[in-house]
């Protein structure tokens, strides 16, 4: 559907070899992306796989051990979640990371307050809500009162505030990881229109991470799937289809029930 | 909590603010929703009862000697109470605090022997107690250990280092005298107007600057307020140091006021006190809801009690029951509205 594909030349995100363990988990094995400008690419893969590690490299809150991240080609080292913002890479993790006690317009500006008097940090509280306000109608979030505190809530009312969170300060590189985790049909809803009107309509480039084959078909121009620590399909969406996945992954499940990798009943997410 | 089954409506999911089988109408309605918006008022309204009990009672209770002898107790209390408001909001505690507050007149009075003057051993005080609080948060942070176990340690090391210097002998307080003296403790309200001025300035701090709301942030969803960039591990040290530097700030005010020091009383009397005011003014335990004005009214909860209680001839030891169980049911209270007033919502 979008990706018009403003500058087909040089991926706005490209990772090359990266890898990354824990102890003895060897979690990433060499991890090879490209996303293109106003892309949506979709990750799929088994719990385990190292999605999630993978994301939280790119948005600076983890190091890699090795290989490079190039960011419209140039390469970048992202020491923090605040350089990799820096370079507008922004992530909404798979752990959902509003405060619960804080108001979905102090929730929005977490971090990134508006404050006056210098090292004081005086919160400029009335022009946070205003902007807040603004803000969630220019992206079509309706929240009824953005005093409520988050955990006031639904699911998906929370997703669309730590999505609005991470794109209201012009994110060219939105990362979501599982963002239609647990939510019914009405909020994945909510989330997909509002992903997609971010790639078509302010042309940010988003990696999404979900299990549902058909979220992902809805919302992705390109799907990769991940298996072991590494990326071992990539397709556009168009050259592939449901019955391609899943029989990608099924077979996966197979090779590592035979190989002893895995027990028959284990958690076969595919 | 999960209300997923709320979201209604064509175009967008409205959380129904108030749903129909749960929200009052009427006074009713709006008293519990007073109650549940803003968790200072349960605690208000058992403060106002109990001082017109009392007053009711005695009328030497609201005779002008009684109420600096009340507001002269709770100063410590509230001012360690907000102290730990910040701590509590982070899901941290500090049970050194009290003996923070009793060693800072020492180490004025052991300077002051070495030789320093009054002026410099004050202010050496005052960053030893900084340096305490400091130690508090590093050891937390740094070794992932929880508060509670760190601050109990240092606790002991510093009741025992109080012990040791003091060779178990009580001491005077130096700079009690002249106009150094009535401003920082001698004067009979100077220890109350401190105490409001830090409240007033630590309520600011954490309602209205970034600092407090990162401190809620963190409280509130630890790992959530770091992957956003929150500095999480300094706002935690930075919160012991607020805190200690406000104990030792009153713990030399408090010993000016009396003008003597006592090696062998122990802080947890005032350390406990402040959390409990902290407690009952409806500070979760639990993280991510700390309310100042709560705590420092908890501190005239409990300030009034205890003076009541002896007015009117009922002992300490009754006393001490009896905040037990304001304690136990404040506490039950506070969860029994969050409960509602997140299911109201
Ligand atoms: N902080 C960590 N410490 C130790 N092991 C980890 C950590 N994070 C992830 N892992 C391990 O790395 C592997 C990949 O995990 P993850 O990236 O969460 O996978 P996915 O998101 O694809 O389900 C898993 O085996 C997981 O247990
Ligand atoms: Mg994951």
């Amino acid at each position: 559907m979008t990706a018009p594909g403003v500058d087909a030349g040089v991926p706005v995100l490209r990772t090359e070899g990266i890898t990354k363990r824990f102890g003895a988990v060897v979690a990433l094995r060499g991890v090879d992306i490209a996303l293109a400008r106003g892309e949506v690419l979709g990750l799929v893969g088994d719990n385990g796989a190292g999605k999630s590690t993978f994301v939280k490299i790119v948005c600076g809150f983890q190091r890699p051990d090795s290989g490079r991240i190039l960011v419209d080609g140039n390469e970048v080292h992202l020491h923090s979640v605040k350089d990799a913002r820096a370079h507008g890479i922004e992530a909404v993790y798979q752990d959902l990371a509003l405060v619960p006690q804080l108001s979905v317009y102090q929730n929005l500006f977490l971090n990134r307050e508006v404050t006056t008097l210098g090292r004081l940090g005086w919160l400029s509280t009335r022009k946070m809500r205003a902007e807040a306000k603004a803000y969630l109608d220019d992206i079509k979030v309706s929240i009824p009162n953005i005093e409520a505190e988050a955990e006031t809530l639904s699911g998906g009312q929370r997703q669309a505030i730590a999505v609005a969170r991470a794109t209201r300060q012009n994110a060219k590189i939105l990362l979501l990881d599982e963002p239609l985790a647990a939510m019914g049909a009405k909020e994945s809803a909510l989330i997909i229109d509002l992903v997609k009107d971010l790639s078509s309509n302010r042309g940010v480039s988003i990696l999404v991470i979900d299990h549902n084959y058909a979220h992902l078909f809805e919302l992705c121009d390109r799907v990769n799937v991940f298996q072991q620590g590494r990326v071992t399909f990539d397709r556009r969406v168009e050259e592939t289809s449901l019955e391609e996945l899943t029989e990608l992954m099924v077979s996966e499940y197979r090779r590592q029930v035979m190989a002893g990798h895995v027990e028959l009943g284990d958690a076969g997410t595919a | 909590m999960s209300q997923a089954t709320l979201t209604p409506g064509e175009t967008s999911p409205v959380p129904a603010p108030a749903a129909p089988s749960t929200a009052r109408r009427g006074p009713a309605g709006a008293l519990l929703r007073l109650f549940t918006s803003r968790r200072e008022a349960t605690i208000f309204i058992v403060a106002v009862a109990i001082i017109i009990y009392f007053a009711a009672r005695t009328s030497a209770f609201y005779s002008y000697a009684n109420i600096v002898t009340i507001v002269q107790y709770m100063a410590p209390i509230g001012v360690i109470g907000v102290g730990e408001v910040f701590l509590l909001t982070l899901g941290e505690i500090d049970l050194s605090a009290g003996q923070i507050f009793l060693i800072s007149p020492w180490i004025v009075v052991w300077l002051q022997q070495a030789g320093l003057p009054i002026g410099w051993a004050i202010t050496v005080s005052l960053l030893c107690c900084v340096v305490i609080g400091a130690i508090n948060g590093l050891i937390t942070v740094l070794l992932n250990v929880p508060s509670f176990v760190t601050t109990l340690g240092t606790y002991f090391s510093l009741l025992g280092l109080v012990l040791i210097v003091s060779n178990d002998a009580q001491a005077d307080m130096p700079g009690t005298t002249g106009m150094f003296g009535q401003v920082f403790g001698i004067s009979s309200w100077s220890e109350i107007g401190w105490a409001l001025a830090i409240v007033v300035v630590l309520h600011v701090v954490l309602k209205r600057t970034r600092f407090g709301m990162h401190v809620t942030a963190t409280g509130g969803n630890l790992l959530g307020a770091a992957e956003a960039g929150i500095p999480v591990r300094r706002i935690k040290v930075w919160s012991f140091m607020i805190l200690a530097f406000g104990a030792g700030f009153i713990g030399l005010l408090d010993s000016i006021r009396i003008q003597s020091l006592d090696p062998a009383s122990p802080g947890t009397t005032v350390m406990f006190s402040a959390v409990s005011a902290a407690v009952i003014g409806g500070t979760s335990l639990l993280g991510g809801r700390g309310t100042v004005i709560g705590a420092t009214i908890g501190a005239i909860v409990l300030g009034v009690l205890e003076d009541g209680f002896n007015l009117i001839g009922v002992s300490a030891n009754e006393f001490t029951l009896v905040t037990g169980l304001v304690i136990l049911v404040a506490m039950a209270i506070n969860v029994q509205l969050s409960r509602v007033g997140a299911r109201s919502r």
